[in-house]
């Protein structure tokens, strides 16, 4: 396997731990696994955006510049990132929030109301945990106990309370996708 | 005075020129570490300037550091050594000029260290150059027709302005021009010691002082000089002081 | 062995220097190595240790030379303009011989640059840190867990040679996060250091650290002994990996964040057929020049860098103009993708 993946959204989404969730998944299914944010000036308040390799060969370069899977969670992050995208790859979009349509027709689409599923079901802020779900339903980029393993990891101890929501909305994202 | 060298100098002979002040002033810090019996728990700091040789005097463990950089030294120092006692004995451009940033921020910081800061308003070791404590319309190699305020600003009183910062527990300046002074100055250096031993925060003992060789006088002249003009400018006194100790709040 | 954790490279790089015995740390706020600070403001009050946020990069290094002085495992960490700062610090932990770890998550230059990865501190790593006749050990990891490996080594090859040692990283690696495994067990038993200044006791003549000797001579006499202390080291500290080497036509030498993208260009050239391989320095200096030396059956190296090329002077110098060295590099934050490389590669076979 050799999966290379770039999230993109606003500040406070969840982008960068949304990454680290695949990338522990990953790491615990035996890939050797990478995970790099954008810093500086444009994190604040701005966008970011994440790139996550899982390899089965030593990872080279962290940094991705031609996604195999992109995650959109806004439209600046849309139009910015669609053009990277290999041909063959996948454009996952929070429909919710991005009203625009992906132009390129050389790659899988997926759209997913992520933030309205979420905010339905008592879960604000968590569209980006069922567009987790929704990806691991279709993209299938690990294991399923890694993944549930993945969650667990990356949530930090202070934070454990919310375990059991990250896990419903990741379910509603997989279920989406049924 | 009975004249006995004090265990905590070494039998090095001095450099320095004859009527400065640095032999009397090494002379009262070394009696203040033998009187407190710490010289084997001390380091102290030597800077740039004509005190640089100041590690082959002290007979406790010494330090040279960087030009104005005594004070962070002296902070990692007593960061690694909490229980030790640690001086740094500066002149004024280094702890006035190149080392403000170093003597504000341990000051504030309420570093638990002594500084001993020799204010000759000149710098020595270069050869006699405008000092930030140089009094307006005095004469130096870079102000030879005097110091001009409005191309090259004013003196700094630095205890009275370390005196505003919560860090420090004692600002005193003292002078050695006579005995009665050097009295007072050996009282104060033993009292800045003794607070930093319990723990108070950051004492620093300005010493106003002669430099005859730079200021270009006899070692009476300089004397004058010094009660005269620079004293009026830096006056002698206790800027700050939290009070503890033997000698209590001043 | 302890568990396999994802860890950002800053943040296994600091806890590294705990677990080898790190209990000073002297900082300043800088991207891209914040988090190298912040995370030994959030351990070292929990273990006893210090961590102090600085006035300044200048009184952070001097605040090392203090604490290294008087005995202490210390570090401090910045990013290039901060490291161009502490220049004075390093010239003096030299020429005192006190050691010490320096951490310098490179970004772009010169100037206040840029804040993206970059490897433009080769120069100022391996030739000028700071006026006068001395080197610094320079280490350049390339993996989050090779961050981790050699923070250790710094350390202790410090001490064994009393002198200051240098973690050439970049904003790439301290900011990305890899599995990573700590070291078992922590190493608080730090080398003696009868020199340090901590106190006499009335056991010893006093110490002094002290980088002044008046005398031209004498400063000759220490100078010399020093650099036959470096000597020693070319001799037994160079650090290399090399990878397909053996038989390589290309011998690709690159070090850190771009040794990674090198080494996926050497796999897409084999895969076309091409004999490519890569020397990964891991010091800097002292140089692996033995090695680069050793390439027998190169025909040309390929040096490929986050920079105008700078390591390039070095291979230039082990190789003494007997074969090729062709610089390919990215810079002002850009980083080389390995198709970039392997265009470099091509054209180079297609010379030879």
């Amino acid at each position: 396997m050799n999966m290379n993946l770039l999230l993109a959204g606003f500040g406070g989404q969840g982008i960068l731990f949304t990454g680290k969730v695949i990338a522990y998944a990953g790491m615990l299914d035996g890939q050797e696994v990478s995970w790099l944010p954008s810093y500086g000036p444009e994190m604040r308040g701005g966008t970011a955006n994440c790139s996550v390799c899982v390899s089965d060969a030593p990872i080279g370069s962290p940094l991705v510049t031609a996604p195999d899977v992109l995650v959109a969670m806004n439209l600046p992050s849309l139009e910015k990132f669609e053009p990277s995208v290999v041909p063959g790859g996948t454009i996952i979009v929070d429909s919710s929030i991005v009203s625009a349509g992906v132009k390129r027709k050389d790659v899988n689409v997926i759209y997913v109301p992520a933030t309205r599923l979420a905010s339905d079901n008592g879960l604000k802020g968590m569209a980006n945990m069922v567009i987790l779900g929704r990806m691991y339903n279709d993209i299938k980029f690990c294991s399923e106990e890694a993944f549930r393993e993945g969650i667990k990891k990356s949530v930090p101890a202070r934070k454990q309370e919310l375990l059991d929501n990250n896990m419903t909305a990741v379910d509603i994202g997989i279920k989406s996708g049924e | 005075m009975k004249f006995q060298r004090p265990h905590a100098l070494t039998k090095t002979e001095f450099h320095y020129c004859p009527g400065c002040s640095h032999g009397i002033v090494h002379r009262l810090v070394a009696e203040a570490i033998d009187e407190l019996g710490v010289e084997g728990r001390t380091v102290g700091i030597a800077p740039v300037g004509c005190a640089v040789f100041a590690y082959n005097y002290f007979n406790c463990d010494m330090v040279q550091a960087a030009h104005g950089r005594a004070q962070a030294v002296a902070t990692g120092i007593k960061r690694a050594l909490p229980d030790g006692v640690v001086f740094t004995y500066q002149g004024d451009g280094d702890l006035a000029a190149i080392g403000t940033a170093e003597t504000v921020h341990a000051a504030t910081r309420g570093e638990n260290i002594t500084v001993i800061f020799i204010n000759n308003a000149i710098y020595g070791m270069t050869g006699g150059q405008m000092a930030p404590t140089t009094l307006p319309g005095q004469v130096t190699q870079t102000t030879p027709y005097g110091r001009s305020t409005k191309d090259a600003g004013h003196p700094i009183r630095v205890c009275e302005m370390l005196a505003t910062l919560d860090g420090v527990a004692l600002a005193q300046r003292v002078s050695v021009d006579s005995v009665k002074n050097v009295k007072i100055a050996k009282k104060a250096i033993r009292k800045a010691f003794e607070y930093q031993m319990e723990g108070k925060g950051y004492t620093i003992i300005e010493v106003v002082s002669v430099c005859p060789t730079n200021w270009g006088l006899s070692m009476q002249d300089s004397l004058e000089w010094l009660r005269g003009s620079m004293l009026p400018h830096y006056p002698l006194g206790v800027l700050k002081d939290i009070g503890g100790g033997k000698e209590g709040k001043a | 062995m302890t568990e396999k954790i994802l860890m950002k490279g800053n943040e296994a790089l600091a806890e590294a220097a705990i677990l080898a015995g790190c209990r000073h740390f002297f900082g300043y706020p800088i991207t891209p190595q914040t988090e190298l600070a912040a995370h030994m403001s959030k351990r070292m009050p929990k273990i006893g240790g210090v961590y102090l946020q600085a006035e300044s990069e200048v009184a952070a290094i001097n605040m090392v030379i203090g604490a290294s002085a008087a005995g202490a495992r210390a570090m401090t960490s910045s990013s290039s303009p901060g490291i161009s700062l502490k220049s004075e610090g390093l010239s003096y932990l030299a020429g005192s011989d006190l050691p010490a770890v320096i951490v310098n998550v490179q970004r772009a230059g010169p100037g206040l640059g840029g804040i993206q990865p970059s490897q433009a501190d080769y120069w100022q790593a391996t030739r000028a840190p700071g006026h006068g006749d001395f080197r610094l050990l320079v280490f350049a990891p390339s993996t989050v867990q090779e961050m981790v490996d050699l923070v250790g080594i710094a350390f202790d090859l410090g001490d064994k040679y009393r002198m200051p040692a240098i973690i050439l990283s970049d904003g790439l690696l301290g900011q990305m996060m890899e599995p990573v495994v700590m070291p078992a067990g922590s190493n608080t038993k730090v080398p003696e250091r009868p020199w340090a200044t901590c106190g006499h006791g009335g056991k010893r003549e006093h110490n002094i650290i002290n980088s002044l000797y008046i005398d031209p001579p004498n400063m000759e006499a220490i100078t010399k002994a020093r650099f036959r202390k470096y000597e020693e080291i070319k001799e037994k500290e160079q650090r290399r990996e090399e990878y397909l080497t053996d038989d390589a036509d290309v011998v690709l030498v690159a070090y850190g964040a771009s040794a990674r993208i090198s080494r996926s260009a050497v796999d897409m050239a084999r895969k076309e057929g091409i004999k490519a391989g890569l020397i990964r320095p891991i010091t800097l200096w002292p140089f692996p020049d033995k090695a680069i030396l050793s390439k027998k059956a190169a025909k040309a190296f390929l040096c490929v860098e986050m920079s105008m090329g700078q390591m390039v002077d070095d291979v230039r110098l082990a190789i003494n103009g007997k074969k090729d060295v062709i610089f390919f590099g990215r810079t002002g934050g850009m980083v080389p993708t390995p198709a970039e490389v392997l265009k470099e590669i091509k054209k180079i076979k297609g010379g030879i």
